[in-house]
């Protein structure tokens, strides 16, 4: 496996490795690390990092997922009126799918009014959303590849041959 | 939950008249993990290094692949020497990754385990008296096992200079004419150890010269690091003399579901399945299918782990050796078996006063052989973020000394 390769699984594994740490995990050496990561960075490879919170635990925000049915656009397809989704702060993700929608619209908001709020009044009269179906969030089983219900402890014996 | 171990009973029995417990059992001391285990259980927060298994959980295809089998139902005994989907695809695997041909039929059983598949090589092969070298140190156990078949185990010494393989002339003198197998586990638990082509062939070599029987443990096969581990059932000339142990505990992260296997001569396996099919019958069925799922498409999830095992074995090898523990680097398993000479203490005081002190649990090498003095045993398959706790604490420790 390619160096970069191992970088990128290692710090999507844990990104709070520094590259000293990463070096000795890879067996390379901090200086080539250091400059692979920057490299991934300057590509627009790594893009941020962050933390993933159990919003269970922390936060009383209310999520919505919004399928939007748009009418592309001739020259821009859907990247135009992509553009004045994402472009509000409280769209959180936008993706384009194909089936039976356009556009799958993750919002976050304080309170349900708010979200309400943001469909009726933003989403829904931009001039090519045709329709739109919102689904609020009740619970969080997984998120980019963790597990956030599970807190049980292996049950290991902590000495086996 | 974790874990809890219920009290065992304290009532003394007065002496009997006659013998109740077989001698030979009776004069087996227990496993030196055991007397650890005890130590450690009911300790608080203890970050254990002392783990001999993965700390994966079995890849959910498998779990599933299990689950389905006991919703259509198959909750029965299954042949005596396993379903024969699972036969046929052990015997392709041998093929290509062992370069060995094995015929399903009559020449591979499937175990509860690896262990069993050891208990059944030394009965088949050992007649009372019959020794059996034993590599030391080497997995618990090997010398039990072969002691409790009528046999005598006889160790042979390793050293960390030799790679903790054993110097044929060493083999050639504990070799009598009442020598009849010898067993070898590379990679190595409890060193970590692999074993290199031309060792590998110079151990068949010495099998033949003696007409001896060789048992190989490899169950750690698929686990090595920047190369792979050569093994013994790809010498075709060795291979009437070869009994291969293998099986998913640990690559596969299966450890509970008890699924091995063994390869063999047909009147070897053919003697082996006799005690297999009159004490076990055979392996548990929902384990067979979900085995054969591990074989079918389980190589993508081995590798994912191997992965992380490869980091955290460059991890923890860098910091024994940044703290002052020379640890030689292991090329198999999850082990890293670090020397401690330099503190001065033995094995056992060192786990011991580590584990009081700091709370990490290590396995003193002395566990696993005499020639164990001096070394710890430290699983790897362990969480980076236990790791990183450990090799803190570990430090504290040898420089409070």
């Amino acid at each position: 496996m390619p160096l970069r390769a191992q970088i990128l699984e290692t710090l999507q594994r844990d990104a709070r490795l520094t590259a000293a740490e990463i070096a000795v995990m890879t067996g390379s050496d901090e200086k080539t690390v250091t400059a692979e990561i920057e490299a991934l960075e300057k590509e627009g490879v790594i893009l941020a990092y962050k933390t993933l919170v159990d919003p269970e635990r922390t936060q009383s925000k209310v999520t919505c997922l919004i399928e939007v049915s748009v009418q592309p656009e001739r020259g821009s397809g859907f990247d135009s009126i992509a553009e004045r989704v994402y472009r509000f702060p409280e769209v959180k993700t936008v993706f384009l799918v194909s089936g039976g929608y356009d556009l799958l619209v993750m919002v976050e908001g304080d309170a349900i009014r708010d979200i309400a709020d943001f469909v009726t009044d933003k989403l829904s009269t931009l001039p090519n959303v045709r329709s739109t179906a919102s689904h609020f969030l009740l619970k969080k089983y997984k998120e980019m590849g963790t597990i956030l219900v599970e807190h049980r402890e292996r049950e290991r014996m902590p000495v086996s041959p | 939950m974790k874990p809890q171990t219920i009290e065992s009973s304290q009532e003394t029995v007065s002496p009997p008249s006659r013998r109740r417990v077989n001698r030979v059992i009776e004069a087996m001391p227990p496993s030196g993990i055991r007397k650890f285990f005890d130590l450690v259980m009911g300790r608080p927060n203890v970050v254990s290094l002392g783990v001999g298994e993965p700390d994966f959980v079995t890849p959910w295809h498998i779990c599933d692949a299990g689950i389905h089998s006991l919703e259509m139902g198959k909750t029965s005994y299954s042949s005596n020497q396993g379903i024969t989907e699972l036969r046929e695809e052990i015997a392709a695997y041998l093929k290509r990754v062992h370069q060995a041909e094995y015929n399903p039929a009559d020449q591979i059983i499937v175990t509860v385990g690896g262990s069993e598949a050891l208990d059944l090589a030394f009965r088949a092969v050992l007649e009372p008296g019959d020794q059996a070298l034993v590599v030391d140190p080497s997995f618990v156990s090997y010398a039990p096992l072969a002691a409790m078949a009528g046999g005598e185990p006889v160790r042979v010494a390793t050293t960390q200079e030799e790679g903790f393989t054993p110097r044929i002339e060493d083999l050639e003198r504990a070799t009598t004419e009442r020598t009849r197998a010898i067993i070898v586990n590379y990679p190595n638990n409890p060193t970590g150890a692999t074993i290199t082509q031309e060792k590998l062939e110079a151990i068949a070599q010495f099998t033949l010269d003696h007409d001896l029987i060789l048992i190989s443990d490899e169950m750690y096969h698929p686990l090595t690091y920047e190369g792979t581990s050569p093994t013994f059932a790809a010498l075709p000339e060795l291979r009437d003399h070869l009994i291969l142990v293998h099986g998913f505990s640990k690559a596969w992260a299966m450890t509970g579901w008890r699924m091995g296997f063994t390869a063999g001569p047909v009147d070897i396996i053919n003697g082996m399945l006799k005690i297999h099919q009159y004490c076990m019958m055979c392996a548990s069925t929902p384990s067979q299918f979900a085995a054969l799922e591990a074989l079918r498409h389980g190589a993508d999830e081995v590798e994912k782990m191997r992965r992380e095992y490869d980091a955290r074995r460059r991890f923890v090898v860098h910091h024994f050796n940044r703290i002052g523990l020379d640890c030689p680097t292991p090329y198999g398993a999850f082990y890293a078996f670090p020397s401690i000479r330099s503190t001065g203490l033995s094995s056992e005081d060192f786990a011991q006063r580590l584990l009081e002190r700091e709370n990490v649990a290590v396995v003193p090498g002395t566990a696993f052989g005499e020639c164990g003095e001096g070394h710890i045993r430290c699983s790897y398959a362990t969480s980076m973020a236990d790791l990183r706790k450990a090799m803190q604490r570990i430090e504290s420790f040898v420089q409070s000394l």
